[in-house]
C-alpha cells in the first residue's frame, strides 16, 4: 500500500521532469534521462518498506534466539550452579544442537527466510552453516561430501576467528 | 525476579540490535552470509582484544554472547587469558580451548544431522 503511494508520487515527479526536459527540445535523450532518473528514484524510495520490515524481523528473531540463550544460561548457571564460563559453553552447545536439529528437519531454512540476518548472526547461524552443506553434499560420500563440505562456510569463520585470536595473543604477549 | 525479567529484555534488545546491524549490512552492501559470519567473528575478536566487548556481555548476557561476535570474543579472551599462565604457547592454545565446546558441537551435531536427515527437495 505504502509503496503504491510512493510509486504514484514518483510517477508524478517523473511526469514533471519529463515535461521540463521536453521543453529543452532534447526529446530522445531527455526521455532516456528521465527514465534513468525514474529508475534511480524507484531504487532510492521503493526498498524502504522492505528495509524496515527486514530490520524488524531480524531484530525480533535475533532477540528471541538470544533470550532463549539467556534462559539456557540461567538454567546452567543458577539451576545447576555451574560456573559462568561453563554455562556459556553449555549454552553454545545446546543452541548448536537445536540449530542442527531444526536444520535437519528443514525448519531453520524457513526461519531463515523470515528472519534474514536474525538467523545468521547468532551462533545458531554458524551451526546452520555447518549442517546445511553437510546434508546437501551427503550424496558425494561421507569423507569428501559430508566431511569436507561441512566446512565450506564454517571454514572461513574458523580461519579468520582462530587466526586473529592467535594474532591478538601474540600482540598481548610481546607488547602487553 | 524483576532483575531476571530485566536481564531477558536487555538480552533481547542487544541481541536483536546486533542482528539488525547484520541485516543492514546485507541489504546495503550485498554481503553474502559467509562474509557476515566472518566479519562478526573477527569484529568480536578485535572488540574483545580492545576490552570493548566485555562491558556489553556484563550488560546484556546472552544478548552479547549468543551472536557470533561473542564467539569471537571468547576466542580473543581465551588467548589473552592463556598467555598469562602458559606464556607464548597460550596464544596458540587459549583461543581454540575457549571456543572448543562450540566448534566440537558444530562438527559433531553437523555430522549426525547429515547422516540422520535426508535433505528436503527444493520445491
Amino acid at each position: 500500500m505504502r509503496s503504491a503511494c510512493a510509486g504514484r508520487r514518483m510517477g508524478f515527479e517523473f511526469a514533471m521532469k519529463g515535461e521540463a526536459v521536453m521543453e529543452n527540445k532534447n526529446n530522445q535523450t531527455g526521455k532516456q534521462r528521465a527514465i534513468e532518473e525514474y529508475s534511480k528514484l524507484v531504487e532510492r524510495l521503493a526498498p524502504k518498506s522492505d528495509m524496515a520490515q527486514g530490520l524488524w524481523r531480524a531484530f525480533i528473531t535475533g532477540g528471541a534466539i538470544c533470550v532463549l540463550g539467556q534462559i539456557i544460561t540461567d538454567f546452567f548457571a543458577y539451576g545447576l550452579k555451574w560456573g559462568m564460563q561453563s554455562a556459556a559453553t553449555a549454552t553454545s552447545i545446546c543452541l548448536i544442537f537445536l540449530s542442527a536439529l531444526l536444520t535437519g528437519l528443514g525448519v531453520y531454512d524457513r526461519i531463515g527466510k523470515y528472519a534474514g540476518a536474525g538467523s545468521i548472526v547468532p551462533i545458531t547461524g554458524f551451526a546452520n552453516s555447518v549442517v546445511a552443506p553437510a546434508m546437501e553434499f551427503r550424496r558425494e560420500g561421507l569423507v569428501m561430501g559430508v566431511g569436507a563440505k561441512m566446512f565450506t562456510l564454517a571454514g572461513p569463520v574458523l580461519v579468520y576467528g582462530i587466526g586473529s585470536s592467535i594474532l591478538v595473543g601474540l600482540i598481548c604477549f610481546f607488547w602487553g | 525476579m524483576l532483575d531476571m525479567i530485566f536481564m531477558y529484555i536487555k538480552a533481547f534488545v542487544v541481541g536483536g540490535i546486533l542482528c539488525a546491524i547484520g541485516q543492514i549490512l546485507i541489504l546495503k552492501t550485498q554481503l553474502t552470509s559467509s562474509r557476515i559470519l566472518v566479519g562478526y567473528v573477527t569484529a568480536g575478536v578485535i572488540l574483545g582484544a580492545l576490552g570493548l566487548y566485555k562491558p556489553l556481555i556484563d550488560f546484556a548476557g546472552a544478548g552479547a554472547t549468543v551472536p557470533l561476535t561473542g564467539f569471537g570474543y571468547s576466542l580473543a579472551h581465551g588467548a589473552m587469558e592463556a598467555i598469562e599462565t602458559d606464556g607464548i604457547l597460550g596464544a596458540f592454545t587459549g583461543g581454540v580451548t575457549a571456543a572448543a565446546g562450540g566448534i566440537a558441537a558444530a562438527v559433531f551435531f553437523g555430522y549426525l544431522a547429515a547422516i540422520l536427515f535426508k535433505p528436503k527437495m527444493k520445491s
